[in-house]
């Protein structure tokens, strides 16, 4: 994609999301409404086959751009598994496998083993279960990698949400048989990797979220006769929140630029262990700066904050990505230690 | 709102990952002299030699024009050069304001002369500034400098006091503010001036500081006869010209490296006793340091294509800042080892870099001012 279908992608999601997002729609999302006009209109433009090629029906875009769509969902907060049908169709497509029509698609992450082509095996925290009709799977099968697709069966579901109240369901398979495998030619950690891109990615959008939303709070809300945000204490604070935030940006960018350039381990890292330190001093200046407004229901800040804290720690802490950066870096030895950060890569 | 900046990505060039490596091959057998305590102090440790050498190189001034004597490669390609001297604790402290910003100054809004008589010597790495901002009265609030430079005939009356001028004992020249003029407007009425610092009437003295180290110069001026030929760009014109000079002063990568040589000994030290205590933290420091850079490369990208990101460059200053100061405290966290000059090679920089990290935050722009102007960005001011 140019620059140019760049920004055409970029103002269409900002116009469907301003449009669709409302309060409401996240409200009834929380309260088990799935929201069906939103999604139809993501279908219908087809953000969700944005990493699929063309030759396979898809936008052929790629990972900037996907970056793009992930934290338009995270800024607005959108309440569908969009990121999840982005990624789990692009696991799809390097296996060459299409996409059944009208599929809302999840990602199984967990152990799995597989016998004469049937599936056991578990997949906690599986986003949007509930919602979805069908999973894509990453497993070993012998000393092959596969990629295989399953029907979601609702008897093999638990329902369960994060902090944010998205759908996380329970999966367990027994001896399940595939719609469709094949094997695949990708990192066998390949999930964890790009969940962690995903979310890193939305949360940079969720944190500009609540920095716009914090500092429109601060030039609204009146104390002592003036604008809260005339306040240098206020003022101050709020120039933190949006260093975290542009930093944030710049880690998410940096993460699907290197999965463009087809060596994305040590950006993932980076990306997800700096964002998650932004989350922490981020969500709490924002909240601070809200006041006891911003801890109501009522207030929309939550929505983004609490996605924040659940988002941080799914596929992967901050802390669990720093220590494969720290690990890797200790074991290089200090002479590598420069060299590995300008070439973006740990196995140097 | 919208969010007030734009950090988009910036790739390096091919012939600046060349040049990488030549300046590694370099570094290797240039710095073998160099103490361990000259290079802790990265951008402030000075050697004349060294400065020579890379001049010689062809490395200061490289992305000036080639018209002015410089090599005329990209600021991308400057970047290069700077990070890995940075990184390897090169000397660089003699020629590098004048590398930065006082030759770019000069080649933005000096005279023919000026440029003539002042380039080659900054090229040949034997020309050095100090920066005569500050004063006794005037720190954060830069408007409120007095010293006065008052024209008479051909020439420019100099009377006041700089103070905090790093570097002035080692430099022949000051790129000074003064006031040439009172004006209504406080930011007018100021004027830049290139001064000889061998002229009668300027005293330099030497302010210890905590570490008792001398780099800090009170500079004072008595009826200091300036040539009117000495004036930079035009009278009244000097705060505009010098807040210009920000974005150059603020995004390098001298703004968030100047602890780094304490984290690359905490990992030899940890790689030597094959011990993972702190591995997590090393980790998180990494990825800070990553994403510093790749916010401070992007300013260098925005600089070469012609942009003025001052915002953005006030971003990576404060981010830095925060994070250059963090590393000696990590450090001592994670070691049980006391700084002392005379220990270990880990122990002589947590000495150093403790004591110095205080004024990472000050120098360039308090953190004060920075978050100040970034909140005017935000649309709060």
């Amino acid at each position: 994609m140019t620059d140019e279908t760049s920004q055409l992608l970029s103002d269409t999601a900002e116009k469907l999301f301003s449009d669709h997002v409302t309060k409401n729609c996240i409200i009834d999302a929380e309260k088990g409404t799935w929201p069906d006009e939103l999604w139809s209109e993501v279908i219908a433009n087809g953000f969700n086959l944005i990493l699929v090629p063309e030759e396979l029906g898809g936008v052929g875009g790629n990972w900037m751009n996907a970056g793009i769509l992930f934290k338009a969902l995270g800024r607005y907060q959108a309440p569908i598994p969009l990121a999840e049908n982005i990624v789990a169709s692009y696991i799809l497509s390097l296996a060459g496998i299409s996409q059944p029509t009208d599929s809302i698609l999840t990602i199984l992450n967990g152990a799995f083993v597989a016998e004469n082509d049937l599936l056991s095996g578990s997949s906690p925290r599986t986003p949007f279960a509930s919602y979805s009709t069908h999973g894509v799977v990453l497993y070993k099968d012998g000393s092959d990698l596969k990629v295989g697709l399953i029907e979601i069966d609702k008897n093999n579901l638990k329902d369960n949400n994060n902090i944010a109240l998205e759908n996380r369901g329970h999966i367990e398979l027994d001896k399940v048989s595939f719609i469709e495998n094949s094997k695949v030619d990708c990192d066998s950690n390949l999930v964890k990797k790009l969940g962690a891109l995903m979310r890193s990615n939305q949360m940079a959008g969720a944190l500009e979220s609540i920095l716009t939303q914090s500092v429109r709070y601060a030039n609204e809300r009146i104390q002592f006769g003036r604008p809260i945000g005339k306040f240098q204490a206020i003022q101050q604070d709020l120039a933190v929140l949006s260093t975290h935030v542009a930093a944030s940006s710049v880690a998410a960018d940096y993460a699907c630029s290197s999965m463009d350039k087809g060596n994305p381990d040590f950006a993932i890292a980076v990306a997800k262990s700096r964002i998650d330190d932004a989350v922490s001093v981020g969500a709490g200046i924002a909240h601070q700066v809200h006041g006891a407004i911003g801890f109501t229901y009522e207030h929309g800040l939550h929505f983004a904050t609490r996605r924040l804290w659940a988002w941080r720690a799914e596929y992967g802490s901050g802390s669990e990505w720093s220590k494969v950066l720290g690990e890797k870096a200790i074991s290089n030895g200090a002479d590598k230690f420069w060299p590995s950060i300008t070439q973006g890569d740990l196995d140097i | 709102m919208s969010i007030p900046f734009n950090f988009r990505l910036t790739d390096f060039p091919v012939e600046a990952e060349t040049l990488r490596l030549e300046v590694r091959e370099f570094l290797s057998s240039a710095l073998v002299d160099v103490p361990k305590e000259t290079r802790a102090e990265t951008w402030y440790g000075a050697d004349e030699g060294f400065s020579r050498k890379v001049g010689e190189r062809g490395w200061i001034g490289l992305s000036w024009p080639t018209e002015y004597g410089g090599s005329g490669r990209s600021a991308m390609e400057r970047y290069v050069v700077l990070e890995e001297m940075l990184t390897a604790g090169a000397p660089v402290g003699a020629h590098w304001i004048a590398d930065r910003q006082s030759g770019p100054l000069i080649i933005r809004y000096g005279t023919p002369e000026q440029q003539e008589k002042i380039l080659p010597g900054i090229l040949r790495g034997e020309t050095y500034f100090c920066i005569g901002m500050s004063e006794p009265d005037s720190g954060s609030d830069l408007a409120a400098l007095r010293t006065k430079a008052e024209k008479k005939g051909n020439k420019y009356i100099v009377n006041g006091t700089k103070l905090w001028t790093s570097g002035a004992q080692r430099c022949q020249y000051m790129i000074a503010l003064f006031r040439t003029s009172k004006e209504e407007d406080r930011h007018g009425g100021f004027s830049q001036f290139i001064v000889d610092l061998s002229l009668p009437g300027v005293t330099i003295r030497p302010i210890i500081d905590l570490a008792g180290r001398h780099h800090f110069n009170e500079v004072v001026f008595e009826d200091v006869e300036v040539p009117e030929t000495m004036l930079v760009g035009k009278e009244g014109d000097g705060w505009n010209q010098v807040t210009a000079e920000l974005a150059l002063e603020r995004s390098g990568p001298e703004r968030y490296l100047s602890s780094y040589a304490l984290l690359q000994e905490l990992i030899k030290e940890f790689s030597e006793r094959n011990d993972y205590e702190g591995v997590t933290e090393i980790g998180r420091q990494m990825a800070h340091l990553t994403t510093l850079r790749q916010m401070s490369v992007s300013v260098a990208g925005m600089l070469n294509d012609g942009e003025n990101p001052a915002l953005e460059a006030s971003v990576v200053k404060d981010l830095g800042a925060v994070f250059e100061q963090d590393l000696p405290n990590i450090a001592h966290r994670l070691m049980d080892l006391e700084p002392d000059n005379q220990g270990n090679d880990f122990q002589k920089y947590l000495a150093i870099l403790t004591q110095i990290s205080p004024s990472f935050s000050l120098r360039g722009g308090t953190r004060e001012i920075l978050r100040g102007i970034i909140a005017r960005g935000l649309g709060l001011r």
